[in-house]
């Protein structure tokens, strides 16, 4: 009788918060979820192509590192997926949701485009190149800046609305093309083949390198910014308590509308980038959704400048190796989307096991309890 | 004139009801707390789904029957959807993952699936072209039509279950205890628990059932719209203006009915309109999002109370953390 009274229910498995994890145990656990997401990746290519794994990789390999000008497009590719992913950070640490980077990068490539366009030779290389980046960077501030205005002053919610921004942004840059270009095509030619005005040089040979520079140097401005600085601070105190910054008398409206400038502005850089270093031409899908991808990256690199060219280099790497496989096995070059997307799932997921603790039931437990 | 009118409301409740289907579901998911960001790739997934379905019943009989042709893609659609939503619900109820990332790799995941197997799905059988289902997309497409005065309207009957279901779901979140514990789980989950309701179980089912909904969104698109056949990124981004939708209708799936025909109204508008030049349309075309932009804008600045989204919208729930 007192026996059924005093038996406990215990649960099978309880889950406890963390204290604190040593951060190589945490990065093992991160490393591992990487292990099983490529595994499942290559076993999903599998049944849909029946070849072995190891041929799978090979040819992944191969896609990323083949020849030279496959590195050096890989390196492009990791550069403004990088450049993306470093401009959406300060936002995100101050938890404000900027699903708009893909917007802010179309308008500063439209900036660029435009200088291109309208101006034509009529300037020497160096001004014109100054004058396009800077045209750029203020499209994308302004970009940037109207969803965080409001964000500040009425806390309009900011997913949604940088996320109708990109679409606008869209809407806009297939306006101007039907503006430019005269037979009511929709697709922009090259702007300025023969006299190459507003095109960055290559250096050392390689078309790409200036434009990766751009970013290497900006990935390490960005890392002191965000560690050393004061208004870097302000950032991170804003996105763990906006009512302990207003406390501290951090004045929040100025901190988010100054982030989002900053954040905009990195945007417009990259769209600068692509239009004068890369594609010299512009359209409504040139940024190819680089901005969804760029907030997960940010996302899995906690927010970390320096470890953000790692996880770039793992999505960059998969997207290029699946297309490369979608292309030798003549399969939809979508599966560059299904693998991405099962490695985010993977990542995303093994955060959990880094915050919480799984306690099973043990044996002593449930004698104790008996 | 006036027929030139009609003809435009008929087409733009035609492209109204996908954002209908996916307002709707979204509508039930975040009336949880979830702000699920995957309805794009969940609405991309029910389409493909019911394109697979409704491919390998038309490949295995040569007569193929009516109930058949229908629920098989009907029943396809919704398990894919829901298997995506239960991805989504994993990840971000079990998992306490972050829903705004997980939300987006689930929109790059299914759209990945949805043009992958839509343009590599013949090519595994040694088929070239691309997907059309006539049989069963005509028999989605069998306009049942009814007339007011000399008007004559008609839809296929998809259309008529998506506005049934969002009067079912408004009945259901306001006038049943179902959903005034789902409600009350989004708005502040901890006195739900405390209350007895399962948190968890509210969660999972409204984000299921959610998404199941809005996969319909997909399956309407590519079943009726398209008469069964597939076209890459042919969806494009009704899925994202359905999200917008559940703001501009504040969160009640009565008001998503109009504003899903608003939206699906100025997504076509631009062909309506006589002598426009190229480029004017599409200025035109940004209308829906500048709409959006708006209306998020206005609801923001009025603060009204009943105008709001629910309290724990976008937070994960652990009972532990209080």
């Amino acid at each position: 009788m007192s026996d059924l009274k005093t038996k406990k229910h215990e649960p099978v498995i309880h889950i406890t918060k963390r204290a604190d994890l040593v951060w190589y145990k945490a990065w093992i656990i991160r490393a591992v979820a990487v292990l099983a997401a490529l595994i499942v990746s290559a076993v999903v290519i599998m049944l849909l192509t029946k070849e072995n794994p190891i041929q799978i990789y090979a040819s992944m390999i191969e896609g990323n590192f083949g020849t030279e000008r496959r590195i050096w497009v890989m390196l492009k590719e990791l550069a403004i997926l990088l450049c993306v992913s470093l401009a959406v950070t300060p936002a995100f640490k101050m938890r404000f949701w900027n699903i708009g980077a893909e917007g802010q990068v179309l308008v500063g490539a439209l900036g660029s485009a435009a200088c291109m366009f309208y101006l034509g030779d009529s300037l020497p290389l160096p001004a014109m190149l100054i004058l396009m980046f800077i045209v750029s960077v203020i499209c994308g501030i302004i970009w940037g800046i109207i969803p965080a205005f409001f964000k500040a002053i009425w806390n309009t919610n900011e997913t949604l609305f940088t996320l109708m921004m990109n679409y606008v942004a869209m809407q806009l840059i297939s306006f101007f093309i039907m503006v430019w270009v005269p037979n009511g095509s929709s697709v922009m030619g090259v702007i300025n083949p023969q006299t190459k005005s507003g095109w960055l040089p290559e250096v050392f040979g390689q078309k790409y390198l200036l434009s990766i520079l751009f970013v290497a140097v900006t990935t390490i401005i960005l890392f002191i910014y965000l560690k050393e600085s004061k208004q870097g601070y302000e950032i991170t105190v804003v996105g763990e308590s906006e009512n302990t910054a207003r406390y501290v008398g951090i004045n929040v409206k100025k901190v988010i509308i100054r982030t989002m400038a900053i954040s905009g502005g990195i945007c417009g850089m990259a769209g600068f980038l692509l239009v004068s270093g890369i594609n010299h031409t512009v359209s409504a899908n040139l940024a190819g959704g680089v901005g969804f991808t760029a907030i997960m990256v940010s996302w899995l690199a906690k927010f970390n400048p320096i470890v953000m060219v790692l996880t770039s280099f793992i999505i960059v790497f998969l997207q290029i190796g699946a297309g490369e496989i979608a292309t030798s096995f003549r399969l939809n070059q979508s599966i560059a989307d299904i693998v991405t997307g099962i490695i985010l799932f993977f990542i995303i997921g093994c955060e959990f096991f880094v915050r919480y603790k799984i306690n099973f039931r043990t044996k002593e437990k449930e004698e104790k309890n008996a | 004139m006036l027929e030139k009118i009609i003809a435009f409301i008929c087409a733009a409740i035609v492209q109204g009801i996908p954002l209908l289907y996916g307002a709707t579901g979204e509508i039930i998911t975040e009336k949880s707390g979830n702000l699920n960001l995957g309805i794009p790739g969940i609405m991309y997934v029910g389409g493909i789904s019911g394109i697979i379905g409704g491919y390998f019943y038309e490949k295995s009989t040569a007569e193929p029957n009516v109930v058949l042709c229908i629920l098989i893609p009907l029943l396809a659609c919704i398990i894919g959807s829901v298997l995506m939503s239960l991805i989504y619900s994993f990840l971000t109820i079990t998992l306490h993952a972050n829903q705004n990332v997980t939300g987006l790799a689930l929109t790059t995941f299914g759209m990945g699936i949805g043009n992958f197997f839509g343009g590599s799905l013949l090519s595994f059988f040694g088929e070239s072209g691309s997907i059309s289902l006539l049989t069963t997309g005509t028999y989605y497409a069998t306009p049942l039509g009814f007339s007011i005065g000399k008007i004559e309207i008609s839809f296929g009957f998809m259309a008529y279950l998506a506005v049934i279901i969002a009067l079912a779901t408004s009945f259901v979140l306001n006038r049943t205890r179902v959903g005034l514990h789902l409600r009350a789980v989004g708005e502040n989950p901890a006195t739900a628990d405390a209350a007895g309701i399962n948190v968890t179980l509210y969660k999972y089912l409204a984000t299921c059932i959610g998404g199941a909904i809005a996969g319909m969104g997909g399956l309407y698109f590519v079943m009726d719209y398209t008469t069964g056949a597939w076209t890459n990124n042919g969806f494009g981004d009704r899925g994202w203006l359905a999200v917008a939708i559940v703001i501009f209708a504040l969160w009640k799936p009565k008001s998503a009915i109009w504003c899903s025909f608003v939206f699906g109204g100025l997504y076509i508008v631009c062909v309506y309109i006589p002598g426009l030049s190229s480029a004017t349309k599409e200025l035109i075309n940004m209308l829906p999002y500048i709409v959006t932009i708006l209306v998020l804008i206005i609801t923001s600045a009025r603060k009204k109370r009943e105008h709001q989204p629910p309290a724990s919208l976008g937070l994960p729930y652990f009972r532990e953390e209080r």
